[in-house]
């Protein structure tokens, strides 16, 4: 616990230099492609005073100045699998953003989609010392969360305080100055494999870049694709992604449980591939041109050409109708919002006041897949796109890129998590300078 | 799986979009903010600042740099608009036009680049006739010198012969004779200059015996004496000499006193004014009172 307090401080404070110089970069490495934007931060609010534009939702604080995107190399399911690869494509991604900035970075804010995420629901209770709670209090109730044993070779990513209660009164966002005598807190807590993070670092590390940051994909892509009412009343947000189709819902703006499904957009090319006979990048293309998921009659009259690019030209002439290719894509498809599904279940997602469930990422552009997905996941489906922030070139605006911009948004505001508040002092070792440092400042 | 230690190249490798690291390092560097200043300013500036100090290095060029920028400005300066034909001397009269071109000896034409006007001004004003002069170059190339000339207001007799003096007690000009202005006063003395505007009094206050002043004279530095012809001579004080003066005339004016035999008026002593007579003029007093007119005697 100890370490993964000091290695997450130790990210805080990198990003806090990143914002004072003003720049920093946002990486999203996924299994399809690699998006890199480069935000400058130009300091609060300029315009506040001439006209009168509020906060915007706290975007107005930076502006993106570049933005590169390039195909993603070694990597599956959202986990790095060949290193020199993935490093070399990241740094394409870079340069590029970097030639489109004409600003050297060196401080990056990643996001995960792989890494088997497993959220835990953590709750802890302590008395308050006074009469009023203090940021101490706060400190010690997080503190007193009793940490499930989430088992070897994984890392805590993200561990937030969602809700606090004082005494028989709950859903409170802030006890601090209220008075009770009984605090009690809820905690999300979200761990990944270790392995996943440290091969992304050493990628990162390779690249000549520091990691001032790291979120889970679906969290990110959540921020950005769900608007505030959603995330005040409660919704789910899938982010269906290349490899990975990633999950997360919100209630009362935050995250309360976070999930993948390692399927994603590049199965259903597999498909298509193994189904048609044809190459991957051809599938990919007929893909993006015809795919679909609900039938019509007029889609039987629909002939795409299929030639296998065989060499023999002459004899390799095949064509399908775009029934037939539905009909390859839609049991995978299916297949992905069914595991949707069972995870919602199994997270109690239909227990929550409202259930909108907003789709998004590069996969939910197949047309038609709202109607499959409402039949699938229940009636308020609606597919999402990322807010839209200062400067994002038009190419990056698409549902592609939820991640990426939740990660900038993620990067300006991020959310209280736990090793933002101080360790009560008696967590620390019995003997230590910093434990007679703390108790004389608490009581002088 | 593709093989991992094969060191053997493909014939046509794979295009690869990613830099290679080193590329991607320089890239960044180049993107550091002190650097790109330095490379894209400092290193250009280096270049060029080099190639001209070198070039400059050397004796030949340096010359030719120096002739080309003097032909340059002798080619300007010479050109029509900036040339000067003729002097034109207003102000003076034929002896000082005379003086001002022998003290500018300028060649005409001449560029108006090459005359000092301020030093030429010095010298002009100089002169000892020039009360104040003023130089200019017309448009239409005529070199213009207005003088104002000084206004002799008396003659100066002083130990090397006689000068034009004006107002300001400056000595204008040399004449041979008295009989060149006679329409000036004489005045002499030590110290005369000084008193020069007090000397020109008495010669307005004189009114009807102005035709038979000879000069004024000034005495010890301190008094005047006027020296009328006959030899007759009007001692005035140091105090008031005005006056005194004024007192002579009323007495010339009722006595007739000058038309007598009189050498010397000693008016020195405003008490007790005192009149010399020539001899001739005392033999004929004693006589008319009757004393005998016997040698040594008083």
């Amino acid at each position: 616990m100890k370490d993964l307090y000091q290695s997450q401080r130790a990210m805080r404070n990198m990003r806090q230099a990143a914002m004072q110089r003003g720049v920093i970069a946002i990486l999203d490495v996924g299994t399809s492609k690699i998006a890199c934007l480069i935000l400058r931060f130009d300091g609060p609010e300029r315009f506040r005073d001439s006209d009168g534009v509020g906060s915007m939702a706290g975007q107005s604080a930076f502006r993106v100045i570049g933005a590169a995107t390039t195909r993603s190399r070694g990597v599956r399911f959202g986990e790095v699998e060949a290193m020199a690869e993935t490093e070399r494509a990241i740094r394409t991604a870079v340069q590029a953003a970097q030639k489109m900035a004409n600003v050297r970075v060196d401080h990056v804010i990643a996001c995960l989609g792989g890494g088997m995420p497993r959220s835990y629901g953590l709750d802890g209770q302590t008395g308050v010392e006074g009469t009023v709670v203090t940021e101490a209090d706060i400190g010690r109730v997080l503190s007193a969360c009793d940490v499930p044993d989430y088992g070897e070779g994984r890392e805590v990513l993200h561990a937030q305080p969602i809700n606090f209660a004082l005494d028989h009164r709950s859903g409170m966002a802030d006890p601090r100055g209220q008075i009770g005598n009984e605090l009690s807190c809820d905690m999300h807590m979200l761990t990944v494999e270790a392995a996943t993070i440290r091969n992304l670092l050493h990628c990162i590390n390779r690249c000549d870049l520091e990691l001032a940051g790291l979120a889970s994909s679906a969290y990110a892509s959540g921020i950005s694709a769900l608007v505030e009412d959603e995330q005040e009343l409660g919704a789910a947000c899938i982010d269906m992604g290349g490899g990975t189709t990633s999950l997360s819902i919100f209630m009362r703006k935050h995250m309360i449980f976070a999930d993948t499904v390692r399927m994603g957009g590049d199965h259903v090319t597999g498909d298509i591939s193994m189904g048609l006979q044809v190459p991957l990048a051809k599938a990919e293309r007929i893909k993006t041109f015809y795919g679909g998921v609900i039938a019509t009659g007029m889609d039987d009259r629909e002939i795409i050409d299929a030639g296998g690019e065989t060499g023999d030209w002459e004899r390799d002439r095949r064509s399908i109708s775009r029934a037939e290719l539905i009909g390859i894509i839609r049991p995978r498809v299916e297949e992905i919002l069914e595991e949707v599904r069972m995870r919602l279940d199994a997270a109690g997602f239909d227990h929550l006041p409202s259930q909108q469930i907003v789709l998004t990422g590069g996969a939910s552009q197949i047309p038609g897949l709202d109607g499959l997905a409402s039949r699938i996941l229940g009636h308020q489906v609606r597919l999402g796109r990322p807010l839209r922030v200062q400067g994002l070139p038009q190419a990056a605006t698409g549902s592609a890129f939820s991640a990426a911009v939740g990660l900038s948004l993620f990067a300006a505001h991020p959310q209280d998590e736990w090793w933002d508040f101080d360790i009560p002092a008696e967590k620390y070792p019995a003997r230590s300078l910093r434990r007679a440092v703390r108790w004389f400042k608490e009581n002088w | 799986m593709r093989p991992l230690t094969s060191t053997r190249r493909p014939a046509t490798p794979r295009r690869d979009p990613a830099p290679s690291r080193w590329g991607y390092r320089f890239q960044r560097w180049m993107l550091t903010p002190a650097l790109r200043r330095l490379i894209l300013v400092g290193l250009p500036v280096l270049v060029v600042g080099g190639a001209l100090a070198g070039w400059y290095a050397k004796e030949a060029n340096r010359q030719m740099v120096a002739d080309a920028i003097a032909e340059a400005r002798a080619d300007f300066q010479s050109r029509e608009e900036f040339m000067v034909r003729v002097m034109a001397v207003d102000g003076a009269d034929d002896g000082l036009v005379q003086d001002i071109r022998t003290v500018l000896p300028v060649e005409f034409p001449t560029s108006s680049f090459d005359l000092d006007l301020e030093e030429m001004r010095g010298k002009v004003a100089a002169l000892p006739a020039v009360a104040d002069a003023s130089l200019r170059v017309r448009p239409d190339g005529v070199l213009q010198v207005t003088v104002e000339q000084r206004q002799p207001v008396a003659v100066f007799r002083g130990a090397d012969g006689l000068r034009l003096i004006d107002a300001e007690s400056v000595l204008i000009a040399r004449i041979r004779a008295r009989a060149d202005r006679p329409d000036l006063p004489l005045i002499t003395g030590d110290g005369a200059r000084e008193a020069l505007a007090e000397g020109l009094t008495l010669y307005d206050v004189a009114g009807p015996i102005r035709q038979r002043m000879r000069a004024v004279v000034r005495m010890g530095e301190r008094r005047w004496d006027v020296v009328l012809d006959r030899g007759q001579r009007i001692l005035l004080p140091t105090e008031t000499p005005i006056r005194a003066f004024e007192r002579v005339i009323a007495l010339e004016q009722a006595q007739d006193l000058l038309g007598r035999d009189v050498s010397v008026i000693d008016m020195r002593n405003t008490a007790r004014p005192t009149i010399r007579l020539n001899e001739q003029a005392v033999a004929e007093l004693r006589r008319v009172n009757g004393e005998e007119p016997e040698a040594g005697d008083e």
